[in-house]
């Protein structure tokens, strides 16, 4: 394989991701493992959506809802687990090898209705549509005191895998996470350059001439929901064993609204984009506060000035944003 | 001859006007069928029906036998009706070998394969590949097809159609907005086509049709004014008054 730009980038990138806990200890800064997690977390998130978003044109305003749904198995099971009642019949538990494949299929469960409604529309109503749909799950969350309503519920472990690993330990959970996220980009790259990927971006491309050419064109972008909600849950699972923490807060609007914005900062349409653009928009939100702070105090909250003209600028000047002028993307 | 396509008291209205009007038509198997003329006659209307973009009001379409007047577009494509857009509708973003690559996946069972890659796939490139050449477009295999010259585009329009080997091609004006050259090549290939695949042509160009039609139906306000050979048309009377007249002297 010759090395080309986007391959050379690719190494360096996975490189960087390997090398993370270890650098963090030889600096003694112990708390990068876990907000490289989160990262690595909402890269997982983003690149699902990316998936709808960039390959199928499919632009859903409600992705957090999935993520939520995700979390809230993890959280919900441990609930059970932890005052020992049960849910329908069944006792609930802190297992990894069952809740997490749980939250991937309750992700998809969800996409399924939900896609099947939205997908009637297409434009700005399906916008609205998947919008809505995630803020009636909001607000159910936020009603259903039973699981913490508004506060949500806090987690006393992490997941566990008996006989396999330990994810309570930082650095296994941040090598499981990046084993995970690089498994879904494997399968998301093959998925794009399948037959199916090719009727999903030939659908963004021109809808119209895909029916003329025969195909049930909504089946196929209602896999892709159903996928792309699939593999949010699995994201909320592991965001919900990140933070220790669900809450309806993750399936607020705003939160379906930054995993666009990582898509787009990233680099839309091109599933390494997101994982550069989640990590860019949680370093930024990391940092950037402190820093504005450090100059003049008090500034630190509005943050949000200096993420604008970076997002506009990339908008403007790279199509393909970050990974398009890393990879020397031409346009 | 049996009708591969008939409509049978076709009648499209958009609000008060019958942009189809009780319209009977029947396109035999084998044959090169042109539709013709003026702005406004309703030919893009009766291609939008027969494609199902549209639901007649009243009426029926039936093709091969069976009734298709309410059957979803996507449905008609994969019994074999295969159209080509009057405004080109490719897709821009892939190069033209995989616009027809996609056209021949299209009829190559269903697509909820998610692991090979499809641009590897000789079930799929190699049959776009030779309808490529087929329409002389070799060349530009590679090419993103939103880079093509404006009569490459209305070429691998038709290849698109071809490539999903339809019984019936609704050709909707292929010719528009080439130039002569680029219409002769075009006149050219349809000439080849005729006989392999019925055809029913929506086309401006009068030197093209006569050339090419075993039969012409002449619609004037969404109602067949004549039907019949280029040499019945030619000498309709009702026909040269309606429609042709100095255009036909020049033929």
């Amino acid at each position: 394989m010759p090395l080309t730009r986007p391959r050379i980038a690719l190494l360096i990138l996975f490189a960087a991701a390997l090398a993370l806990p270890s650098v963090a200890v030889w600096i003694d800064e112990p708390f990068y493992v876990r907000l490289g997690a989160r990262i690595l977390v909402f890269a997982l998130a983003a690149v699902s959506l990316d998936l709808i978003l960039g390959f199928g044109g499919m632009v859903s305003f409600g992705h957090a809802a999935f993520v939520g749904i995700g979390g809230y198995v993890v959280g919900i099971l441990f609930a059970h687990q932890a005052d020992g009642s049960t849910l329908f019949g069944f006792p609930g538990t802190v297992n990894g090898f069952i809740v997490w494949p749980l939250a991937f299929l309750a992700g998809a469960l969800a996409a399924l209705p939900i896609g099947a409604i939205s997908l009637r529309t297409s434009g700005v109503p399906f916008i609205m549509i998947t919008l809505a749909f995630a803020q009636m799950l909001f607000y159910l969350m936020t009603g259903l005191k039973a699981y913490g309503g508004d506060d949500g519920i806090a987690l006393w472990s992490r997941s566990s895998f008996p006989g396999a690993l330990n994810i309570a330990d930082h650095t296994t959970f941040y090598y499981v996470t990046l084993g995970l996220l690089v498994a879904v980009l494997v399968l998301g790259w093959r998925l794009v350059n399948s037959r199916f990927g090719r009727v999903i971006r030939g659908a963004k491309d021109n809808e119209r001439r895909m029916k003329a050419l025969g195909y049930p064109v909504t089946r196929y972008k209602l896999a892709a929901f159903v996928i792309a909600g699939g593999l949010a849950g699995l994201a909320g699972a592991l965001l919900a064993n990140a933070t220790m923490f669900v809450g309806p807060q993750y399936l607020h609007w705003s939160r379906s609204g930054d995993l666009i914005v990582m898509v787009v900062l990233g680099g839309i349409g091109t599933l390494i984009g997101p994982v550069l653009g989640a990590a860019s928009l949680l370093l930024l939100e990391e940092f950037v506060p402190e820093l504005m702070d450090m100059v003049h105090a008090g500034t630190g909250e509005h943050w949000k000035i200096v993420l604008g003209p970076v997002l506009l600028g990339l908008v403007l000047f790279a199509r393909k944003g970050i990974w398009g002028v890393i990879a020397g993307a031409r346009r | 001859m049996t009708a591969l396509l008939r409509t049978e008291s076709l009648v499209k209205r958009f609000g008060g006007l019958a942009a189809t009007d009780g319209l009977s038509l029947a396109v035999a198997e084998g044959e090169l069928h042109a539709l013709i003329g003026p702005n406004g006659a309703g030919k893009t209307t009766l291609i939008g029906q027969l494609a199902g973009e549209l639901t007649p009001d009243e009426g029926r379409i039936l093709f091969d036998g069976r009734d298709v007047t309410r059957m979803p577009v996507h449905k008609r494509a994969q019994r074999g009706l295969a159209r080509s857009f009057q405004i080109t509708s490719i897709f821009p973003s892939f190069s033209a070998l995989d616009n027809v690559a996609l056209a021949v996946q299209a009829h190559a069972g269903h697509s909820f394969r998610f692991w090979r890659d499809a641009g590897r796939d000789r079930r799929l490139v190699d049959p776009a590949r030779a309808v490529l050449e087929r329409v002389g477009l070799g060349a530009r295999a590679n090419t993103p097809a939103e880079a093509l010259a404006h009569g490459e585009k209305r070429q691998l329009e038709l290849a698109m159609a071809l490539a999903t080997g339809p019984r019936l091609l609704l050709l909707d004006e292929p010719m528009a907005g080439m130039g002569p050259e680029e219409s002769a090549r075009m006149v050219d290939l349809l000439k080849e086509l005729k006989g392999t695949v019925t055809i029913l042509l929506v086309e401006h160009d009068m030197d093209a049709v006569f050339a090419l039609a075993d039969r012409i139906t002449v619609l004037v306000r969404g109602k067949d004014l004549a039907s019949g050979t280029p040499a019945e048309i030619r000498n309709d009377p009702a026909v040269r008054e309606a429609y042709l007249g100095d255009e036909l002297e020049a033929v």
